[in-house]
Parts: structure tokens; C-alpha cells; sequence
């Protein structure tokens, strides 16, 4: 194919989305109305699902060391806890901090003990897969002068199945809706090609070869795709732009917080537009192959 | 021009829309193809630019073998075959202008040699001056002009017209045959399904008659032969 030929298939490209007025717009606005609920439905989904993540990376493994353990004893458990393979974010805590804790936690009542504290040194240690905890925790237990290793048990349990049940809740109904995305642009798009079966036959009955008739059409429904995912674009941005300004700063210091703002809406943004763009041009591709058939 | 031996056609229905005509049409000659209605005349007429291929026997237009012919050759055959139709096929979101200009535009002709051309042929026809309306702006006949210049504008040696004038009244019906005949002069080769007495009797020419999907008339100068 000759350069000015490919020039030509992009004028045309666009004239024909000027001409086929009524038809352009009403692609445009389902694609539209598409891409908007599965803007918005990422957002919340990629939301809950960090939600999650934040739930599950605060289960935390305590160990209480044994008072029989001398500091020596301390530093070689430590060391241990530390080697495995399996675990981060190990933190030792003396029974001095672990006492400004709970006065912290559950107030002035417990500063009596200052005097003659009941508490032991303590290790907290995460295991890197939360939904690993429990083995680690019985990998520790089995460590010298572990006097106990607590994780919540059955809590936690209860707590990771809840989780993973609404995890695959959410992927099922991620998955429902973007094959439904899918169908709907697509029948869109062969709507459009449809309406003007005649005008493929009739290019092809004046000698057009198919990518001749084809690359048009596929470019058009590129630009349907485009032109249809720029304001779902921009409402899941502004939108999202301010959840995040009213609700943030309620969460500072909490536990959970909102999926930050930028790398996240801008995959959104890819998403969506890969979605339109692409299926557009594959939708035209599958929808033309039996009318060029002439 | 077109050569034509025990050609049969049925369709995927099981009609035998042509059963077993053997033809010859030597190069500048103007025929006209009349008979009843479901004759087969259509068919007959789509099996030359390959609109249809022939179940059995052999279809040569222009030298090349259309029995044999690839898919992707098919392009460049019609190229150099013109057709018109009844119902204009014109493309409706094209001026007629580009209407024309398209028929050059697939061979990948430059710019200003496709302008000039479409030019002489919109001259031709006598439409220069509505060259930027589109097809719905412009009367039958207007359009069947447009569609005829597209026909010529690769200069091919063959026209094909299916009833060319069934939509237009009597006297832009005339327009049109004076048309075609003016591209005849030039030593075209014009194959014309009809239903038009009057013209075939009075612009007297060889007339293939098609009944049942066979020929059972050929003769040079001949008329009609039907009520209407
Ligand atoms: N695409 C098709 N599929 C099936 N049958 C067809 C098709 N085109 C035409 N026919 C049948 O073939 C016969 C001849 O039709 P046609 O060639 O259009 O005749 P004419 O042009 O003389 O009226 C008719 O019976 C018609 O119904
Ligand atoms: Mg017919």
C-alpha cells in the first residue's frame, strides 16, 4: 500500500465519522455510558481489594519471650525469627515499650505496674503472605524461649476467609462486567457496520480490494472507541480526584487507607481506553468479514 | 470480449437460475439481454464481473478465465469491467464527485491524475456542475449518470448494465441509452439487460432473449419480443 493511500483511508477515516452524524454519536454515547460504569466499578473494586490487602497486612504474629532467656539468649532467637525465609517487618520490643503500650492503648490505670512490670519482651513479626500466618507462627513456636506466639488464632482464620470469599466475589463480577463491556461496544460497533453493508458491497463490486474497504472502517471504529472513552476518562478522574480530597484526611493515620491517587487512575484511564480502542477496531474487523465476502 | 460455454448456475436455494447457455461477444459490440421476469437475465449478467461464479462451464471475460480466477484477483478484474445497476449503487455518504473518484482512488492512482480524470468523465455525462451533491440531492437519472461515470472511469473495454433505465421514466431513460451509446461509439463493448420495448426496438441491436435459464433467442437487430 502506498503512503498517500494510508493518508487517504485516515481522511477518510474522519469524513465518515462527520457524515454518519446520528450514527457516530449514538456509538459515541453508548461506548460512552460503557466505559463510565466500568471507570467507576475498577475504581471501587481496586478500592475494596486494598481494603482487603490493608486488613489482612495488620495481622501481626506476637511472640513473648521467655524470662528464662538472658539477653544473650534474646539476640540468637532474634537472629533465628530473622532467617526465615518467609517473614518481615520484625520488630523487637522491650517490656518497658510493651508497658507504655498498653497504658497508651487502655490508659493511666495500668501506670501502677511501672513499679513492678508483669509484661515480657516481646518480637512482632509479619509473615509476607498474611494467609501464611499460621505457619509461621507454629515455625516460631517451635524456636527456643518462645513462651507463647500469638496471631489471633481462628480470628484470623474466620477473618482471611471472609476476605477471599469477597475477593472472588469481586473478580466474578469484574470479569461479568467487562464481558458485558465487551459485548456491548462490540454490538455497538456492528451495529454501525451493518447500516452500511451496502456501501462494502459496493466498494468491493468497483474493484476495492478488502483492506482497501477494511482499513477505514477499522479506523473509524478506533476513533468510536477514542472519542468514547474521553469523558469516561475524565469523570473517573475528577471523580476520583475528589473522593480522595474529602476522604483522605479523615484516614490519616488509620489503618485503611483510599489506593492513592496516581498510578491507579492512570491504569484506570489505559484500561478504558484500550477497551474502547481496541475493541472498536476489532469489532469492525469481525463485523465486515462476511460482507466483503463478494 | 466474453466467451461463455455450457455455463450453468444454481444457487445454494437449488434454483438453476441459468442452465447451459453458450455465448460469444466480440469486442465493441452492444447487446441487450431481454426476457420475462426470473429469466435469469441478472444472473447471467453477474457471472461476467463475477458477482457470481458458474457452477459448471467456463466464463472468459477480457482473456482472463473467471472459473479459475483467485479471490484476490478479483479486484483488479472489475477494475477493468464497468457496471451499472438498476438501483444506482451509489455510495450515499459520498459526493458524487467521490463517487466517481473512489472507482480510481482502489487502484491507488495519484491525486491530480484521478482529479483530471473525474473531471472528463463528470463532463462526459453532463454533470460538471453537481459534482459536490450527494446522491440524494440529484434525480434518478442524475444518479444513474453518476454511476455510468464511475463505470468508465478506468477507461475499461467492457460495460455491464442490469436494466439500467427500470427506474427512470421514458424520456431520462432515452438520455441514458443515448449515453451508453456515446461510450459504445468510443469502442466499448456494452452488455445491456433491459426491459425497455421501446428502446430495444427502436435502437435497433443484436438482442440475446433469456427464458428458464437458457437462451432461445439471439439474432442481430432483432426486437423485443415481449408485451413489456
Ligand atoms: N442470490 C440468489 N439466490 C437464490 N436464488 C436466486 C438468487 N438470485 C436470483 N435467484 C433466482 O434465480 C432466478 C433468476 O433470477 P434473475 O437472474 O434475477 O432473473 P432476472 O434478472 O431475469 O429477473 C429466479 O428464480 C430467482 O429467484
Ligand atoms: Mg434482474
Amino acid at each position: 500500500m502506498k503512503g498517500r493511500t494510508l493518508s487517504r483511508h485516515f481522511r477518510e477515516s474522519f469524513k465518515s465519522l462527520g457524515r454518519n452524524g446520528w450514527m457516530t454519536f449514538a456509538s459515541i454515547g453508548t461506548v460512552t455510558v460503557t466505559l463510565i460504569l466500568v471507570g467507576v466499578f475498577a475504581l471501587i473494586m481496586t478500592n475494596l481489594n486494598k481494603l482487603a490487602d490493608d486488613i489482612e497486612n495488620d495481622v501481626e504474629i506476637k511472640i513473648l519471650i521467655d524470662d528464662l532467656a538472658g539477653s544473650k539468649e534474646e539476640r540468637e532467637l532474634l537472629a533465628k525469627i530473622k532467617k526465615l525465609p518467609d517473614i518481615t517487618d520484625v520488630k523487637y520490643s522491650s517490656r518497658d515499650e510493651e508497658l507504655k503500650k498498653v497504658i497508651k492503648d487502655y490508659g493511666d490505670d495500668f501506670v501502677l505496674h511501672e513499679q513492678s512490670n508483669p509484661l515480657r519482651n516481646a518480637i512482632y513479626v509479619k509473615a509476607i503472605n498474611p494467609q501464611e500466618t499460621a505457619n509461621v507462627a507454629k515455625k516460631i513456636d517451635k524456636f527456643e524461649y518462645t513462651a507463647e506466639v500469638n496471631y489471633g488464632k481462628g480470628k484470623v482464620e474466620k477473618l482471611f476467609k471472609v476476605l477471599n470469599t469477597s475477593r472472588n466475589a469481586g473478580l466474578v463480577l469484574i470479569i461479568g462486567l467487562l464481558l458485558t463491556a465487551v459485548f456491548l461496544i462490540f454490538n455497538t460497533i456492528r451495529t454501525t457496520i451493518f447500516a452500511r453493508r451496502d456501501e462494502i458491497e459496493i466498494m468491493k463490486l468497483v474493484g476495492a480490494t478488502n483492506s482497501f474497504v477494511r482499513i477505514p472502517f477499522l479506523l473509524e471504529g478506533a476513533w468510536l472507541g477514542l472519542l468514547g472513552s474521553v469523558i469516561p476518562v475524565t469523570v473517573v478522574a475528577v471523580l476520583y480526584y475528589n473522593v480522595h480530597k474529602s476522604i483522605s484526611p479523615n484516614l490519616k493515620g488509620e489503618l485503611l487507607q483510599l489506593q492513592s491517587f496516581s498510578p491507579l487512575i492512570y491504569q484506570v484511564s489505559a484500561l478504558l481506553i484500550a477497551l474502547g480502542v481496541i475493541i472498536g477496531m476489532f469489532g469492525s474487523f469481525i463485523s465486515m468479514r462476511k460482507f466483503l465476502k463478494i | 470480449m466474453i466467451q461463455m460455454k455450457n455455463v450453468t448456475k444454481k444457487y445454494s436455494n437449488g434454483v438453476v437460475a441459468v442452465n447451459g447457455i453458450s455465448v460469444h461477444i466480440k469486442p465493441g459490440e452492444f447487446v441487450y439481454v431481454v426476457g420475462p421476469s426470473g429469466a435469469g437475465k441478472s444472473t447471467f449478467i453477474k457471472l461476467m464481473y463475477r458477482e457470481e461464479k458458474a457452477t459448471t462451464g467456463s466464463v472468459i471475460v477480457n482473456g482472463i478465465d473467471l472459473s479459475t480466477l483467485k479471490n484476490r484477483q478479483v479486484p483488479q478484474f472489475r477494475r477493468n469491467v464497468g457496471v451499472v445497476f438498476q438501483d444506482f449503487k451509489l455510495l450515499p455518504r459520498l459526493t458524487a464527485y467521490e463517487n466517481i473518484a473512489f472507482a480510481l482512488e482502489v487502484t491507488e492512482e495519484e491525486p491530480t491524475k484521478i482529479r483530471k480524470r473525474v473531471m472528463e468523465v463528470l463532463e462526459l455525462v453532463g454533470l460538471s456542475h453537481k459534482a459536490r451533491m450527494f446522491p440524494h440531492e440529484l434525480s434518478g437519472g442524475e444518479q444513474q449518470r453518476v454511476s455510468i461515470a464511475r463505470s468508465i472511469i478506468n477507461t475499461p473495454q467492457l460495460v455491464i448494465a442490469d436494466e439500467p433505465t427500470g427506474n427512470l421514466d421514458p424520456d431520462t431513460s432515452w438520455d441514458i441509452m443515448h449515453l451508453f451509446e456515446k461510450i459504445n461509439a468510443q469502442g466499448t463493448t456494452i452488455v445491456m439487460a433491459t426491459h425497455n420495448k421501446e428502446i430495444v426496438n427502436t435502437a435497433r441491436r443484436r438482442v440475446i432473449a433469456i427464458e428458464g435459464g437458457i437462451i432461445v433467442r439471439d439474432e442481430a437487430g432483432g426486437e423485443y419480443g415481449y408485451e413489456r
